[in-house]
């Protein structure tokens, strides 16, 4: 690792004017993509800007239909939550299969959303559930939120304070993982909400994508069969050592339809 | 510029001096000569390096010393009894030929005692996917889900044991 | 009933205790007054000529001690990395053996290869400084895939022009010709047996110390062989003085081969310590470990079977190129012949077999022996090949097994390839394994999986391996330059306890408790006063270390011939004690009697006279009880066994699931049974790895290791593997007295072969590549049965 200075802010403000002032500071929420990073030496922050003390950034509630869940709660903390495994099971699921269970202990949801990985599991459950990013300064829409490889919506110096997450009727979550880094080389949620049908699809493409097919064969009927036969382009998908684009289309299918089997 | 820290390990006080990108366990092993817990690979994918948190696994080789401040810490030394007997899951892993090189071992056993806290009844199937964040070269697993297995029976009952007491 | 203690128990193991506490200690471990870190620099490039190294930025840089070039170890006479093991080809020429310097001085011929040192007071200044190194490249075209490397039109040593670096035969070629003339059928197939890496849990470390008062020098390294490491540092490297040398190697976490060979770095940081007179040490971090710790197999292998009507195999021909890497790694030219060829026959009778073995050079890692080492090539294609021959005759694959393997009554067997099997029952172990997986229920299962729509596969390996490479004046004539003995000290301390020092070296395996259950049983000492001392070229004989399966058959048998001295002086001292003939003393562990007769005297007391020798035999003996003894093997060992798995298919997404596992094993007598069962675990699972997961893959035209970390090699993890159903089927081994065969690594020399065999069972095919991968098992589906692919 490079040598940078490390910050402790108490609150969301102090945060954000340390970020302001100091356009090669990160934020560190648990650390676990940006730490393997530092230690490889692909990036050299001046300054880490540490969440883990502010208070209000973690918890989880219900908040009319929807739950709002703070930008700091660990994955294993979504992943055994009461209110999430009744109100939510898919979100509970998805995050019970991130990593492993010590990554679990540390990685957040707001640190996942904010690094938009493309092979990450919760751009799935922002943009299938039709859920909302809630920042420092505004809500942004889960659907306007992943702007392409590793890129958001997000501003300069704009902290994730929550995501907030309707409640559907009923969603489900499949994941392929990959077998050397158990990232998703495809995962697809499909929920039923309020608003329609949505299926949503991280893993496969450089950024989170919604597949109109998909959900319009389900909107009439709600089963693994009205997926039969729908089938995704494999142009724009990725390809690496793990699966090739042409599989990655295949797969999608397969587990969209496992995440309608799964769909509670 | 190095920062003070001030920890708990495995009980006992330790007040640091690290720089802001020491790794928790390169504070654990270089500043504190607490070598048994282990670093296996660079991609915080073999859990070599696992230790409590407060409690909680974690893999010391993704956590910066300065985040671990004010907090609890405990390695593998910290959890047989200060006479030295074994900690149930400890006896576990020795009675099922749960290691072989030893490398793996404290991080596997510190995931396998975090085990208990959640889910102190995992099925053989559980116990293999709670342990996916822990490579093993040596055992093929096989004995690791016996020792984990019999390790979480023995936990619940010394914790009997000693509620009764 | 079983045992609880001596030969046969399974008694827990003694070294367990520091492990499970955190007090094992491994070379990482250490921490030395006054020690400096080195960081190496390696190639980015996969070939290319080195123009020029600037240092002076670095060695400017906060903290830098020194900086180490390549030139500058060739100033120093620094001797290159020496190949153990000398093969000639089939013209008779030696085989080409350019130069391995541990820091390259012209070339760099791999991604990872040395290329410079940065040593500095802490590893983040040596890292720090190592960016400002400026090295000056001038690329080269790198030959990657060994397929093609005579056509490459560039060569990674001006040695060989066509980077091949031999081109060697074995075997009868007019009878094998003769066979094929008269044959009923033909079987091809070709195949590839994918590179892989080692990737023992320790990362490789070394410290490297220097004494100028004394002038003397300690090396303490992540190794399985600590006293050939340091011939070969003394003798090659270094060109040091032996007795000025001492190599430890402290409790190290694995090896499965990658930890026997000379590195460069156990040389460099001798060098530097010397340079600086400071220890110096240095770690692998894990990327590192994959770019410069040996590799193992890589094959690509075309075979064929001849057979009769009835599927009897005529014989065999082979034709294997082995990719060598950019260097000869210490033991790599002896995997692909003699540990390869040699074991052709695998339990069959096959009357004829011809092999040709092709080593090339490719600017990729080396690669040399991981765990089975040349064994586990062999029996992957003789394996697979009697799988095809079976779909292709519509033989059942048990059936023809048993049609063709070698009767116990044929025993001792001499093969077609060079080896005599001294003992083991192969159809017994195939029955057996066939009853423990429940074969004849297999269909009934297979229409249970096909009702939720998986595809479920059978698979067998009957494999033999052949361990402890010996004796040395016959290995001496294949090539090998070392002697393939071991060694043993028995010493008793006067009031009793006893330190065996062994030549060989336990890095998982166990030796201090299964080396101490022997000693325990022949001299009925407690297991608590027995200390096993090993990985310390001061304390120990020189012996060879751990490898092939050797500890037990070897140095066990060294410690056996050691504990026998130990018993005939004891005879003599008690024979004195008790006023009786030596003839006439009996003895039953500890104890030493006149024969028919009450009058005896234990062993503690014996070795208290030999001590403190007041009465005792001065005249005829010396005093002490301490006896050592070299053993060196009259044949190889042959642990053999049958291996069956089954394995579901997901059709949707090609995803292989083990579901039922199960080997029995002939591993001669069994000292720790629990133990035996944790290393033929381990075995399989390594070999599991191999058929459906692990993959170094190399890019084709930059020679960049693609999986180059855990992110992209995938490890088996727990929930990868499945519970194994293991048994094993004592065959006593005739040439040794000890009657064992070796267990370590059986596992992994079928593995691989049994569940490709079930991959293809299930899927209905012939052959394909492993790793069996998702995508790979979803392709062969899609394109074997094109209606599904439409489903």
């Amino acid at each position: 690792m490079y040598t940078f200075s490390y910050q402790k802010p108490s609150s969301v403000a102090d945060a954000v004017a340390t970020l302001t002032g100091d356009d090669d500071a990160k934020v560190v929420a648990g650390g676990m993509t940006l730490i393997p990073t530092l230690k490889q030496r692909l990036a050299q922050p001046s300054a880490l800007v540490d969440l883990g003390s502010v208070p209000g950034l973690t918890g989880i509630r219900r908040d009319g239909d929807a739950l709002v869940i703070g930008a700091m709660t660990t994955h294993a903390t979504v992943a055994a939550d009461a209110t999430v495994r009744s109100a939510l099971p898919a979100l509970a699921a998805l995050a019970g299969g991130i990593g492993d269970p010590a990554v679990r202990h540390r990685g957040t949801c707001g640190g996942s959303v904010a690094n938009a990985d493309p092979a990450a599991d919760y751009p799935a459950a922002v943009v299938g559930l039709g859920g909302t990013v809630i920042t420092d300064r505004r809500e942004i829409a889960g659907d306007d939120f992943f702007t392409g490889l590793f890129e958001t919506a997000l501003e300069p110096g704009e902290i994730i304070t929550a995501l907030r997450f309707p409640i559907p009727k009923r969603a489900g979550y499949a994941k392929f993982r990959n077998p050397a880094s158990r990232y998703a080389v495809v995962g697809v949620m499909v929920a039923e909400t309020a608003a329609g049908i949505r299926v949503a699809v991280t893993g496969a493409g450089a950024s989170v994508f919604r597949v109109a097919a998909m959900e319009q064969a389900l909107g009439g009927t709600f089963s693994p069969a009205a997926l039969d036969g729908i089938r995704i382009e494999a142009d724009d998908l990725n390809t690496d050592l793990h699966a090739s684009a042409e599989y990655r289309a295949h797969l999608v299918t397969v587990m969209a339809r496992r995440a309608v089997e799964a769909a509670s | 510029m190095p920062v003070s820290i001030t920890l708990t390990v495995n009980g006992r006080p330790a007040a640091l001096t690290v720089e802001p990108n020491t790794l928790l366990v390169d504070a654990i092993r270089q500043h504190l000569s607490l070598t048994g817990t282990h670093v296996g690979c660079d991609t915080s994918q073999c859990g070599a390096c696992v230790v409590h948190l407060d409690g909680v696994s974690v893999k010391s080789c993704t956590t910066l010393a300065v985040q671990a401040d004010g907090r609890n810490v405990t390695t593998i030394e910290g959890l047989a009894a200060p006479d030295g007997t074994l900690h149930p899951m400890q006896a576990a892993f020795k009675e099922h030929h749960g290691l072989q090189c030893g490398f793996c071992t404290p991080g596997m056993v510190m995931s396998a005692v975090d085990l208990a806290r959640v889910n102190p009844n995992a099925t053989p199937e559980e116990i293999r996917h709670w342990l996916e964040g822990n490579i093993c070269r040596c055992t093929g697993y096989h004995n690791i889900v016996k020792a984990v297995e019999s390790g979480l029976q023995a936990m619940k009952t010394g914790a009997a044991a000693q509620a009764a007491e | 009933m079983s045992k609880s203690t001596g030969i046969g128990a399974s008694v827990k193991r003694v070294e367990d205790y520091r492990f499970l506490t955190g007090r094992g200690r491994y070379t990482d471990d250490m921490t030395r007054p006054g020690q400096c870190h080195a960081y190496i620099v390696r190639s980015p490039h996969a070939h290319a000529r080195i123009l020029s190294i600037d240092t002076a930025a670095t060695l400017a840089a906060p903290g830098v001690l020194t900086v180490l070039t390549g030139a500058d170890m060739v100033a120093d006479n620094i001797g290159s990395l020496p190949c153990g093991w000398l093969i000639h080809s089939r013209d008779g020429t030696p085989m080409k053996e350019p130069k391995h310097l541990p820091i390259a001085a012209d070339k760099v011929r791999h991604v990872g290869d040395q290329v410079a040192v940065v040593i500095a007071e802490t590893l983040q200044q040596a890292k720090d400084a190592a960016e400002l190194l400026d090295i000056d490249y001038e690329e080269l075209p790198a030959v990657v895939s060994p397929g093609s490397v005579e056509t490459a039109g560039t060569a990674v040593h001006d040695e060989a022009p066509d980077n091949v670096c031999y081109d060697w035969i074995w075997g009868d070629k007019d009878k094998t010709d003769a066979a094929f003339a008269q044959a009923a059928h033909v079987t091809t197939l070709d195949l590839v047996n994918t590179r892989l890496v080692p990737n023992a849990m320790e990362p490789r470390a070394a410290v490297g110390e220097y004494d100028p008062g004394m002038d003397e020098y300690t090396l303490t390294t992540t190794s399985q062989n600590p006293q050939l490491i340091r011939l070969l540092l003394c003798g090659f490297t270094m060109g040091l003085p032996e007795h000025k040398v001492r190599v430890v190697a402290p409790d190290v976490g694995g090896g499965f081969g990658s930890k026997i060979y000379h590195y460069a770095e156990e040389v460099i940081v001798v060098y530097a310590a010397r340079r600086l007179k400071r220890p110096v040490k240095w770690t692998a971090e894990r990327s590192e470990s994959f770019l410069s710790d040996a590799h193992g197999r890589d094959h690509l292998t075309h075979v064929e079977l001849a057979m009769d009507p009835d599927g009897l195999f005529l014989g065999m021909r082979v034709k294997t190129t082995a990719n060598m890497g950019a260097y000869l790694s210490t033991f790599s030219s002896c995997i692909p012949t003699i540990l390869y060829a040699t074991l052709l026959s695998g339990q069959y009778k096959t009357p004829a077999i011809h092999a040709e073995v092709k080593a090339v050079f490719t600017n990729t890692v080396p690669v040399d022996a991981y765990r089975g080492a040349g064994r586990p090539e062999a029996c992957y294609l003789i394996e697979r090949i009697v799988d095809v021959a079976a779909r292709e005759l519509g033989i059942d694959r048990a059936e023809l097994r048993r049609r063709n393997f070698i009767p116990p009554e044929m025993m001792p067997y001499d093969t077609p390839v060079g080896l005599q099997y001294d003992s083991g029952n192969f159809a017994r172990n195939l029955e057996d394994a066939l009853a423990l997986i429940d074969y004849d229920g297999f269909p009934a299962r297979r229409a249970e999986s096909a009702t939720r729509g998986k595809r479920r596969g059978i698979g067998f390996a009957s494999y033999i391996e052949a361990c402890g490479i010996a004796p040395s004046n016959v290995a001496g004539a294949l090539g090998a330059r070392a002697g393939l003995y071991d060694s043993a000290e028995v010493r008793f301390h006067p009031t009793g306890s006893v330190s065996v020092m062994v030549g060989v070296h336990s890095h998982g395996q166990g030796h201090e408790t299964t080396f101490a259950q022997i000693v325990s049983e022949r001299l009925g000492v407690p297991m608590e006063k027995i200390e096993i001392v090993h990985g310390d070229s001061a304390k120990t004989p020189f012996g060879m270390g751990t490898y092939g399966s050797r500890s037990l058959a070897v140095g066990g048998m060294a410690m056996m011939k050691a504990i026998d001295k130990v018993i005939a002086k004891s005879k003599k001292i008690a024979a004195h004690l008790l006023e009786a003939s030596a003839e006439d003393i009996e003895q039953d562990g500890g104890v030493f009697r006149v024969a028919g007769t009450d009058r005896s005297v234990d062993i503690a007391a014996i070795a208290g006279a030999a001590y403190v020798p007041h009465n005792y035999p001065l005249d005829e003996l010396e005093p002490g009880l301490d006896e050592q003894a070299f053993y060196d093997p009259k044949n190889f060992t042959f642990p053999n066994g049958t291996q069956i798995c089954e394995v579901e298919v997901d059709p949707e997404t090609g995803v292989v699931k083990i579901v039922r596992f199960a080997a029995v094993d002939d591993f001669g007598r069994v000292i720790n049974p629990m133990i035996v069962e944790g290393q033929v675990h381990g075995g399989l699972v390594q070999g599991i790895g191999q058929a459906l997961l692990e993959h170094a893959i190399y890019d084709e035209d930059s020679g960049q290791l693609l999986t180059g970390s855990f992110m992209d090699y995938a490890m088996p993890r727990a929930d990868d593997v499945p519970d194994f159903e293991v048994k094993t089927n004592e065959v006593l081994c005739t040439t040794n007295a000890l009657g064992v065969k070796g267990c370590g690594e059986a596992g992994t020399i079928g593995g691989a072969a049994c569940v490709m065999n079930a991959v293809c069972d299930a899927l209905d095919i012939g052959h394909m590549d492993m790793p069996a991968s998702p995508e790979r098992v979803w392709r062969v589906l899609r394109d074997s049965r094109p209606a599904m692919a439409a489903e």
